[in-house]
């Protein structure tokens, strides 16, 4: 009996991982065959970055159960960390993969350290608030981005929130993040192949942590606090720990997505929330607590406004409906019933054809 | 030295004294009833030896032990584990993690073993699966280990919120209204359960019922509970015939 309850959830995440390879190899043979065309070529990695952040924040809101809306920030913070890295390690290290790769390091560590930071206040609350309060937070990040000037120069590092002036650089100085135009001259280390591998490593820390003893606490969490007090479950330890890995983690699809553009500003499109609620909607849409769903979700409304570009200007009011819709599909009483039924109907249906 | 012993403690809410000068002493082994009518103070006096409350006076010592003010998670660490009035399960999860959540403090792995898939993971889960069918099999539910909690029917949730209980290995269990809700088959069977418990792992339980059957035919000792104060304290027998308390719960 229990062999066979380990076997299902290790199948279920063995078909989540060989989807998503599956998907690499088709995607790898048609950029190889030329099938594909540059518009879609040029969102591969940005749809890698939507899936580790659809994923990333169904562990706050499926597995942790509280709803954040500043998943934007995280990544944020993941994003200027990881792109300040790789502009100040650039003579330190000179190859560009290993730069890359400790930018990840650096932009997780950084994301998670906010996270754990914006959380201890925070995660007191619940709900609504918390979720206001998260909000909030993801704007102050990206709008405090905005006003910082830092500068490197053979003294060191230069910090300013006024302007570039001020900073007061030596000969030879640079400035490495310029205010409101961000940072310039990333190199473009981020491609599908490193894309597709961050996936997977997201994937494998969230499946692996779901189903271990700490994501057993994290659920009993969010399943009812006062019991899991009552077992002696430290509360505010497994809220925060939840909260800082999903945050880290959105700090790693920041970090890619500095690395795939020459230049990285902090603008309401990318890191504001409208962002955030978007990466919500993945998670909703692709089921609240299902990773799997979450990286189908992603794929999806990533590549169909693409698909559908006629109706681009409607794509927020698309959002919203899909939202609303999925709301009501996944919570009504009558929907839940409606579904129910059609399930029995469904597996009726299955076992009738078995005999 | 007393399992629990617990002397004048006191709470207030507001003007309202919840709990007035509440005093109890539990061997070790017994079976002890709390009982009394509804909004006596019973499930305030186990959310203050919990810790879910804190008291404004008076001092509560577990196995020689003072666990007075203490958190929930502490005083559960040092040795009593309760169940709920209203059933708090972990629902979306199945019956065999609700009781392995109950096993997390005393088979442990880091979660940089869990993620990273280590020895020490495997051999600790395999650990806590044994450990964990061992005690849902004591309360016959070994069978339905995969079924989400909440899908169980109602007697079997409450088993389960007894088993979890047991599962952080406690020297005291707190049982409120185990039987509330139960039809009298699934009561006496809950009250075989009850004396099994505490004959097989040696437990000390305090319980509050309102069914007089379960209280009479399986406690040893009585505290009645009347707005507050203890009313009447002793044997099950001597304690049900006293007027006091019967004029309590039938009134004048």
């Amino acid at each position: 009996m229990d062999r066979k309850k380990m076997k299902k959830s290790t199948r279920s995440s063995l078909i989540t991982y060989a989807m998503v390879i599956a998907v690499y190899i088709i995607v790898e043979i048609m950029l190889n065959t030329g099938n594909i065309t540059s518009l879609m070529s040029g969102l591969l990695v940005p749809l890698c970055v939507y899936v580790i952040l659809a994923v990333s924040l169904n562990l706050t809101v499926g597995i942790l159960g509280e709803l954040s809306l500043g998943h934007a920030g995280f990544m944020c913070v993941g994003a200027f960390s990881g792109a300040f890295f790789t502009k100040v390690m650039a003579q330190a290290i000179p190859s560009v993969g290993l730069r890359f790769f400790f930018a990840i390091l650096v932009g997780a560590a950084m994301a998670g350290l906010f996270g754990i930071i914006i959380g201890v206040p925070v995660l007191r609350l619940k709900g609504d608030y918390l979720a206001i309060v998260t909000l909030a937070f993801g704007e102050i990040i990206k709008n405090i981005v905005n006003v910082l000037y830092v500068g490197k120069d053979s003294t060191g590092l230069h910090f300013s929130t006024k302007d570039a002036v001020s900073l007061k650089l030596g000969e030879g100085g640079e400035v490495i993040i310029n205010g409101a135009q961000g940072i310039t001259g990333t190199p473009h280390a981020a491609t599908f192949t490193i894309g597709i591998i961050l996936i997977i490593i997201t994937l494998f820390i969230i499946i692996n942590l779901v189903n271990s003893r700490t994501g057993r606490a994290i659920m009993a969490v969010r399943d009812n606090l006062i019991a899991a007090e009552s077992v002696g479950i430290n509360i505010t330890q497994y809220k925060l720990l939840a909260f800082a890995i999903s945050a880290g983690l959105a700090g790693v699809a920041g970090v890619l997505y500095a690395h795939n553009l020459s230049t990285l500003t902090a603008l309401p499109k990318n890191f504001g929330y409208n962002m955030s609620i978007m990466i919500l909607v993945f998670v909703v849409l692709g089921g609240i607590g299902n990773i799997r769903g979450s990286v189908i979700s992603a794929v999806i409304l990533t590549l169909l406004p693409e698909l559908l570009r006629g109706l681009n200007n409607y794509r927020m009011l698309m959002y919203a409906i899909v939202l609303i819709v999925m709301m009501i599909f996944n919570s009504s009483p009558k929907a839940i019933e409606f579904r129910a039924r059609m399930m029995e109907k469904f597996n009726g249906f299955k076992k009738k054809g078995a005999a | 030295m007393a399992m629990l012993e617990v002397k004048d403690l006191n709470i207030s809410f507001g003007g309202l004294k919840a709990v007035d000068r509440f005093n109890i002493t539990i061997e070790k082994g017994e079976l002890y009833g709390l009982i009394g009518p509804n909004g006596a103070g019973k499930t305030t006096t186990f959310n203050l030896l919990t810790g879910v409350y804190k008291p404004d006076s008076g001092s509560i010592s577990l196995n020689g032990k003072d666990i007075t003010g203490k958190r929930t998670i502490d005083i559960n660490q040092a040795g009593v584990a309760r169940t709920f009035q209203n059933i708090r399960l972990f629902k979306n999860l199945s019956v065999l993690d609700n009781v392995k959540v109950g096993l997390h403090n005393n088979y442990k792995y880091s979660t940089i073993e869990g993620i990273f898939r280590m020895p020490r993971y495997y051999k600790v889960e395999k650990e806590m699966n044994k450990r964990a069918m061992e005690l849902l099999k004591v309360f016959g539910l070994d069978g339905e280990n995969n079924f989400k909690a909440s899908n169980l029917p109602y007697g079997k949730q409450r088993k389960l919120e007894i088993a979890r209980a047991l599962s952080t290995n406690p020297m005291l269990l707190l049982l409120d209204e185990p039987a509330a809700g139960m039809n009298p088959n699934e009561t006496a069977e809950l009250m075989e359960t009850i004396r099994f418990v505490r004959d097989k792992f040696g437990m000390t339980i305090l319980l509050i019922e309102h069914d007089m059957k379960l209280v009479s035919g399986i406690c040893e000792k009585l505290t009645v509970l009347n707005f507050g104060h203890v009313l009447a304290q002793g044997k099950t027998t001597e304690v049900l015939n006293n007027p006091q308390v019967i004029s309590a719960y039938l009134g004048d």
